[in-house]
């Protein structure tokens, strides 16, 4: 942790885990919001609980690196630095959204952060990945792919033959397994014959940065810098983060609510609980900085809110405009 | 303009070759595009001429090719992906449904994808039922993708180029009964045919026969048999199913009032179904006859020779086709 604190600066550090609880109350509010019926369709896949793991992650990327992930993408949109208050505008289908309202919270997507998107087919944007990788490798950009995947897309072609194409062409991707123990409602272990997911790296002859603890932004962060350094280097990686999602798979899902104790033990070890414990130990006169946090986030999402509640919606122009060039 | 008489093979390497020579990002990639030289020679030279770089053979792996090349042309290159046949194909169904033809409208525009995906087509030679499809009309379903299917070694090469040169996600798929047969073809490296134009490739007055791909060379045997018999026919090759030339047909049809609908593929839900339901949409009051349809016969493809004619349109189920109408 020491070695850390070099690389990262107080200043840093403080703006981490400002990141980590705008992530968190962005969530609740998105949870709140739906349930009022203000966020609409069928769809809401909440981060709480996989902060450390996003954060930690992106923060060891280039701001010109690049990041795609499937749909639990709020929290890795924010991590990228998309702006809040057209996130939010998205969540409510505003014209003034990060996708214009016709993605939704499945769809978010910032080409200016090369934020490459959330995408909602099981393991789709692998292969999407390794083309963007493919396009660094090809202009020797020096430019990585950072791909989170769900652990219930491990079981798909997708990521075999994604991951394949990667090592046989050397390229530039980070692989991010974010291992929150179930694919919707089936544990890891029932659907995969091999549940220490990182071991699939043997199969492709590819770097297998092994099993991390996703609750610890620090221990994120230190293997995504190697990570990042190797991908940049030689060619592609395989990290498993263990991680755990406080809601459902969605929001309308309730049968998570049945695992008490699973929940009670994670939670002990909150990603932001464990920052925040970190932060104290080494600098021991943080506590004014850390009471600034919550209020600036709280003003933050609440002026994300007026702004998605205040902008135009979508209109029938809209509808048929970018189907094609 | 210079021409020269070459196979659609040829004029389709021709294309290809021109466009990586005019544009770096251009590049290919597939199943046996390299050492093999491509499954059907398309590619042939390409790596010695490219080098592996920009001339990459892929796993036989489908979902990562078609979804690969997703996301380089996102990135800003211009992949040109190879499909051996179309028939695997349905295995990148969803990378190119999904993806190919949603980034740019799912994300409001932040994205485009300018790919090519090429896939040979057809069938007739006994390749038996998974290895026969002609499956265009499904794909072309789908708002986002453009589908391009040529009938002449002119029209490959000009199509093609403009597939590559647009900012659209393309299919393209090529008969593989056409790869051998020669016609002109112009040296212009800008030849490139505007994407979404149909041709008439014989005119006529008194029907107008409908078709793409290998459905023109029937049509054309047909009208030229009908022609001995003083019957007129107009054929058009759309070229494309997506964008469709519904003006050119529409324009034809106003001056014969009949049309006969000719395609490789199955009957149920088809191209043909398509360009009947347009006609009676728009042109009702120019109709004197009921919309014909010749296409495959609704069954899988078997092995033996002798049934398998049995199911593939000919010139000969055409010109009976015009005959019911005329």
């Amino acid at each position: 942790m020491s070695e850390l604190t070099k690389t990262l600066t107080r200043a840093e550090l403080i703006e981490v885990y400002h990141q980590m609880v705008l992530i968190r109350r962005f969530e609740e509010k998105c949870k709140e919001l739906y349930n009022a019926r203000k966020i609409g369709g069928v769809y809401l896949h909440l981060y709480n609980g996989q902060e450390a793991t996003g954060v930690g992650a992106i923060k060891a990327l280039k701001p010109t690196d690049h990041v795609i992930t499937a749909y639990r993408d709020h929290g890795i949109a924010i991590a990228k630095g998309a702006d809040v208050n057209r996130l939010m505008a998205e969540m409510f289908g505003k014209r003034t959204g990060v996708s214009g309202g016709k993605g939704g919270s499945m769809h978010l997507a910032d080409a200016s952060v090369r934020m490459w998107g959330g995408y909602a087919i099981v393991g789709g944007h692998l292969p999407l990945a390794a083309g963007i990788a493919l396009k660094s490798k090809y202009s020797d950009d020096g430019d990585v792919v950072l791909c989170f995947i769900g652990d219930g897309a491990t079981n798909n072609g997708y990521f075999h033959e994604a991951l394949n194409l990667s090592a046989v062409w050397d390229l530039p991707v980070i692989w991010l397994i974010e291992n929150n123990l179930y694919g919707m409602g089936t544990p890891v272990e029932v659907s995969s014959g091999q549940p220490e997911l990182h071991k699939r790296a043997i199969a492709y002859g590819m770097k297998d940065f092994g099993r991390v603890d996703g609750m610890d932004f620090f221990a994120v962060y230190e293997v995504a810098q190697q990570a990042v350094e190797y991908a940049r280097t030689t060619g592609p990686v395989l990290i498993e983060a263990i991680t755990y999602r406080y809601e459902g798979h969605g929001v309308s899902d309730r049968i998570y609510m049945k695992r008490v104790e699973e929940m009670q033990t994670y939670q002990q070890r909150d990603p932001l609980i464990v920052m925040e414990k970190k932060l104290r130990e080494l600098f021991p006169d943080i506590e004014p900085e850390l009471a600034q946090i919550e209020p600036a986030v709280a003003a933050t999402i609440q002026e994300a809110v007026r702004f998605a509640e205040e902008s135009p919606v979508p209109t029938a122009e809209d509808l048929t405009r970018n189907v094609y060039a | 303009m210079a021409e020269k008489n070459i196979p659609m093979r040829e004029a389709l390497r021709a294309a290809l070759r021109e466009e990586m020579i005019r544009d770096e990002r251009v590049f290919v990639m597939g199943q046996e595009v390299g050492a093999w030289e491509g499954t059907h020679k398309v590619t042939r030279g390409f790596l010695d001429e490219f080098g592996a770089r920009r001339v990459r053979d892929t796993p036989i792996s489908e979902m990562a090719i078609a979804g690969a090349a997703v996301g380089a042309a996102m990135a800003g290159l211009r992949p040109v992906a190879e499909i051996m046949t179309i028939n695997f194909a349905f295995l990148a169904f969803d990378a190119l449904i999904n993806h190919a033809a949603k980034v740019r409208y799912m994300f409001d525009g932040q994205f485009k994808a300018p790919m090519v995906l090429r896939a040979a087509t057809g069938w007739g030679n006994q390749a038996t039922a998974t290895h026969s499809h002609t499956p265009e009309p499904i794909f072309a379903h789908f708002p986002g993708l453009y589908l391009g299917c040529p009938s002449t070694p002119a029209d490959a090469k000009g199509m093609l180029k403009a597939a590559i040169r647009d900012d659209n996600p393309v299919l393209f798929t090529e008969v593989i009964a056409l790869y051998p047969k020669p016609g002109l073809v112009p040296d212009d490296p800008d030849f490139v045919l505007p994407i979404g134009k149909g041709d008439i490739k014989r005119a006529g007055k008194d029907v107008t026969i409908v078709s793409y791909g290998r459905g023109v060379e029937w049509s054309l045997d047909a009208a030229e048999m009908l022609a001995r018999e003083g019957i007129s026919c107009e054929v058009i090759d759309v070229r494309w199913l997506r964008p469709l030339d519904l003006p050119l047909i529409f324009e034809s049809f106003k001056k014969t009032n009949r049309c006969v609908v000719v395609e490789e593929s199955l009957p149920f839900y088809s191209f043909g179904s398509e360009i009947a339901a347009q006609l009676q949409e728009h042109m009702f009051d120019y109709m004197d006859a009921p919309i014909k349809r010749v296409s495959a016969m609704d069954v899988p493809l078997p092995y033996a020779k002798e049934i398998e004619l049995m199911a593939l349109p000919d010139a000969h189920k055409v010109v009976a086709a015009v005959k019911e109408i005329i």
